[in-house]
């Protein structure tokens, strides 16, 4: 018996400090949670760094997963802002009406994605229909687009990447890869890879550009104009594969992140994003 | 008082076996429930369909069709038995491209009816949405697609597990890749470990074998993904110029890279094996005259066989089960192996890169459980097999 009150009593004061702590989170509403994009993701943790040396009574908390995982946690309450490095898709639309979520989606920083060769390759221009048969397979010599009798070899990123549907949605029209695409686990490896593969071609973010590798001239026009990639055709829009980064949040608790956002719109905010290898807004 | 002791004690020792024992029970019954939960379930997400117009006599499609109505290869549904109608896809994240916010209203609700009138007045429109988006009319029919069959999941040859809207899951490829590279990995690493084992537990003098066992041993304190980094800079680039190909992710880099760091692992149990021979027997050996070769190979050599093949089994656990350094140096195209000097993609490098953003649950999630359910069937018979005969040998 003695045991079965002791036993009671703990258990009490168990939940006792259970409700004590969730009280106290509770009156500590400073603390801001950020989800998602893993593209965002070094951008948003520098951004949170230097914003909570300035405002020592807010604590930040930035946490990778992907851009779908963020706009998941979104709606599901799970986190305060989202970091996305593509647009809400129509599902995504939908499922945010039906819980009656009215959204802020704020750009905060612009991402190119360059189309890489090997230095030595003589190709410098190709267009989009061109780098999309590519892709799906039905280019795979050189030779078809300009350059030298050789096998292309097409690296691509693993299929869980956001990087890897953004490329299948606006360069390949949404089609699938070829089964032959060689995959790597990250940017850096392909990189490498191209450095040293003569046939090879590949796609970074612009932050990762080495003197190793050599950026195409891509054309969206059907080879009217071809554009290098670089921080100023990106800023000004000239450059065609290039995707705005994204932070989302509830407008109901636009006051409650409003600081640290407009933080990151701000000119030192925007130097942050020079900083960190991605192109920052125009001005 | 010491009795009871002694018995807490023992009782101690029991309760922790079976604790040990039942976790692993639990670990295989989670693998294979999620495993086994994929097969028979629909390609497509829960809640999806496909919907075509009630007068499409196409009532049934494979995936591999699904993948290429979207691939745009088959634009018209007479390519696959339907009538002369260009095929027009319409889909949720697909709404701008056929119609305008008005239509749609501010909240999305005269979706329905925009895609139900599209339906109606395209012959050939197919439409891929949730039930909860769209309200089916009745001059609508769904298309059904064939369900996922153990059969069809582990002979398939297109590994597309993101495919839209139909994923596309054959591991014949993954498990093919797998045991190639696994099965010259250790063609590779086997005969120079026993080499390696034999030289250091009989041959070499105690200080160079003082020297070489640490060094051997360092190895498999290596972080696969520096192996994987080191085969990716030095081991590719050397196998692209050695045999010229346009491609050093192989296979082959695979096999080398698995064999290296499958080798501190064979040489130290190996080499323990060699040396628990008895000394009389090989002093009983040499008193007969025989010479240190001979004892080594009639003598030394099958007194350790069994300790030899759980080096083996270890060894090969290791390339099979190995991830990160594997999936740096294979390339990891899906395609079927027809060479070693050819890119794979294994099927833990598959679990390992796919599992982070594969939602939670879903088809994609539930589709790598039952990959890991094959790799653990796989070293399941192997360590079967090698356990065989090993005590065959041990009768004989």
């Amino acid at each position: 018996m003695k045991i079965l009150n002791l036993l009671v009593a703990s258990l009490l004061l168990l939940v006792a400090c259970n409700n004590a702590s969730q009280e106290k989170r509770d009156s500590k509403s400073n603390t801001l949670k950020i989800k998602g994009s893993d593209t965002v993701l070094p951008l948003a943790q520098k951004s949170a760094e230097n914003f909570m040396k300035t405002h020592q009574d807010i604590s930040i908390a930035v946490v990778g997963g992907g851009s779908g995982t963020g706009i998941t946690a979104l709606m599901d309450g799970n986190t305060d802002i989202a970091m996305s490095s593509r647009e809400l898709k129509g599902e995504e639309k939908l499922k945010l009406l039906e819980k009656q979520i009215a959204i802020e989606v704020k750009t905060i920083a612009v991402d190119a994605l360059a189309v890489i060769v090997h230095p030595e390759n003589k190709v410098e221009n190709l267009t989009r229909e061109q780098l999309e048969k590519i892709y799906i397979g039905e280019i795979t010599n050189w030779k078809e687009v300009g350059g030298a009798d050789l096998t292309i070899v097409v690296y691509s990123r693993e299929n869980s990447s956001g990087t890897y549907e953004f490329f299948k949605e606006h360069v390949m029209d949404k089609k699938n890869y070829a089964s032959t695409v060689l995959n790597m686990p990250a940017t850096g490896a392909i990189v490498q890879s191209i450095s040293q593969t003569k046939g090879a071609i590949g796609y970074i973010g612009i932050a990762y550009m080495t003197p190793e590798v050599k950026a195409i001239h891509v054309s969206y026009d059907q080879g009217k104009t071809f554009v290098a990639p670089s921080l100023e055709t990106a800023k000004d829009k000239a450059y065609p594969i290039s995707r705005p980064l994204y932070y989302i949040y509830d407008i109901k608790i636009a006051a409650k992140v409003g600081a640290f956002v407009d933080y990151c719109l701000s000119a030192e905010g925007q130097k942050m994003v020079e900083e960190v290898g991605y192109i920052p807004l125009n001005k | 008082m010491r009795l009871f002791i002694e018995h807490f004690i023992e009782w101690i020792i029991k309760g922790c076996g079976y604790i040990s024992a039942f976790i692993v029970l639990l670990i295989v019954f989670f693998l294979f429930r999620e495993g086994i939960s994929f097969l028979n379930s629909s390609p497509l997400e829960e809640h999806y369909g496909l919907y075509v117009n009630i007068q499409n006599p196409i009532t049934k499609l494979s995936d591999n069709q699904v993948k290429d109505i979207f691939d745009q290869k088959i634009v018209n549904w007479n390519q696959i038995g339907g009538h002369d109608d260009l095929i027009k896809r319409i889909s949720v994240n697909e709404l701008d491209d056929h119609f305008t916010k008005e239509q749609l209203g501010s909240n999305f609700e005269y979706l329905s009816v925009c895609v139900n009138r599209y339906i109606d007045t395209v012959p050939g429109a197919i439409a891929f949405f949730s039930e909860r988006q769209l309200a089916i009319s009745p001059n609508t029919k769904e298309i059904t697609l064939e369900k996922i069959s153990l059969g069809k999941f582990l002979t398939g040859l297109e590994w597309f597990p993101t495919a839209q809207p139909a994923a596309i899951m054959g591991t014949l490829p993954l498990l093919l890749g797998t045991l190639l590279v696994s099965f010259f990995a250790i063609l590779f690493a086997l005969p120079l470990g026993l080499a390696a084992s034999i030289y250091l537990a009989e041959i070499a003098d105690e200080r160079v074998r003082k020297i070489l066992k640490p060094i051997i041993e360092l190895l498999s304190g290596i972080p696969s993904v520096v192996y994987g980094f080191f085969g990716l800079v030095v081991i590719v680039p050397f196998l692209q110029k050695v045999f010229n190909l346009p491609v050093g992710e192989t296979a082959l880099a695979g096999s080398i890279l698995l064999a290296i760091m499958a080798l501190p692992t064979i040489i130290t149990v190996s080499e323990d094996a060699i040396r628990t021979c008895p000394r009389a027997m090989k002093e009983a050996s040499l008193a007969l005259g025989a010479s240190h070769w001979q004892t080594i190979r009639k003598v030394i050599l099958p007194y350790a066989s069994s300790g030899i093949t759980a080096a083996a089994i270890l060894g090969i656990g290791r390339a099979i089960g190995e991830t990160m350094a594997v999936l740096m140096v294979t390339g990891n195209a899906a395609v079927i192996p027809k060479s070693l000097i050819q890119p794979v993609r294994t099927i833990p490098a598959t679990i390992a890169a796919e599992l982070g953003e594969a939602p939670f649950g879903g088809l994609h999630f539930k589709a790598l459980f039952a990959l890991a359910c094959i790799l653990f069937i796989i070293t399941l018979i192997t360590n079967l097999l090698v356990e065989r005969m090993s005590a065959n040998r041990r009768t004989s």
